[in-house]
């Protein structure tokens, strides 16, 4: 595996979606190469923001109406 | 993950609901809104189409609750007429392209080839001199972090719609990929092709950002001193 493939796999990997083989080889070039390394490290902190995003919110007079039009159809 | 609210299990809820229990409703409709403006965004042009899109679903949820047979959880039922009403909008907008092959930008390679040694070379396909990746500082400080997700905030708003919508329901809502290969229906290679794409696209905004000379505080300070 050179490096390449390396970063054309990670996702692959994090998965869980690779072969042993395929795996072990992934593994073998994660720790004998410190670019990749570097790379793979690059990957898991852009995951970790994509995780930390504020919540979006819907408007306060859209929610007020979705709460309306519940009560309203549920009483029927 | 995003949303991480306490809702009582399926049975209790749809039961709440179907009763109109007015608490319950507010309840679901805070918790998953957010994620679900999101995703809508990934489908349709605009913010307020979005919006719209989440408020439909919501509309056809009171009335459709009394069908909600149980096969998947609610959330997953509900994210399926979103995903349902959404598309619907974005094509009248022309703006949803159908979801069954990949399109050549969406499976480019992860890192641009020019960064890689050329085949024929020594070392062929491993990282070309002065082309390695270097490692990141980003901001562990409050303000500093929030910068940083605004940066991603936009990137993803920037995306291709379906690397966007497979990233969201993956990175941002936490989804598994079977779930995320069942609502959108796609295959479970394209989905990783998809997510793999979105996310070297917004690894390499943010090493932009982290390896901007004038970016001290994000590392730039840093360079060449490996």
């Amino acid at each position: 595996m050179n490096c390449g493939d390396f970063v054309d796999s990670v996702t692959a990997f994090l998965d869980g979606a690779m072969d042993e083989a395929t795996e072990l080889r992934f593994l073998t070039h994660l720790t004998t190469c410190g670019d990749c390394e570097t790379c793979f490290d690059q990957f898991r902190q852009t995951i970790t923001i994509l995780g930390e995003l504020p919540e979006e919110r819907l408007a306060t007079a859209a929610r007020n109406q979705l709460l309306g039009a519940f009560g309203a159809l549920r009483r029927d | 993950m995003a949303g991480a609210h306490e809702l009582p299990p399926d049975e209790v809820l749809v039961q709440r609901l179907r009763s109109g229990d007015e608490e319950a409703f507010a309840l679901v409709l805070d918790t998953w809104s957010g994620g679900m403006l999101r995703l809508a965004s990934s489908f349709v042009s605009t913010k307020a189409s979005a919006e719209e899109a989440v408020q439909d679903t919501w509309l056809a949820v009171i009335k459709g609750i009394g069908d909600f047979e149980g096969r998947s959880s609610l959330k997953t039922w509900v994210y399926r007429i979103l995903v349902r009403t959404a598309k619907t909008r974005g094509t009248k907008e022309s703006r949803t392209v159908p979801f069954t092959s990949l399109l050549p930008e969406e499976a480019e390679a992860t890192v641009d080839a020019s960064r890689f040694r050329s085949p024929g070379e020594r070392y062929a396909g491993h990282w070309a001199v002065g082309q390695e990746p270097r490692p990141w500082h980003l901001p562990e400080d409050h303000v500093l972090r929030g910068e940083v997700r605004e940066l991603i905030a936009e990137a993803l708003d920037d995306l291709p719609p379906r690397l966007r919508a497979v990233l969201t329901l993956r990175d941002v809502e936490g989804y598994g990929s079977q779930e995320v290969c069942s609502l959108l229906e796609i295959s479970p290679g394209n989905q990783r092709v998809l997510l793999h794409r979105a996310r070297a696209m917004l690894r390499s905004r943010l090493d932009a950002y982290a390896s901007s000379p004038d970016d001290a505080h994000a590392g730039g300070g840093e360079r060449g001193l490996r």
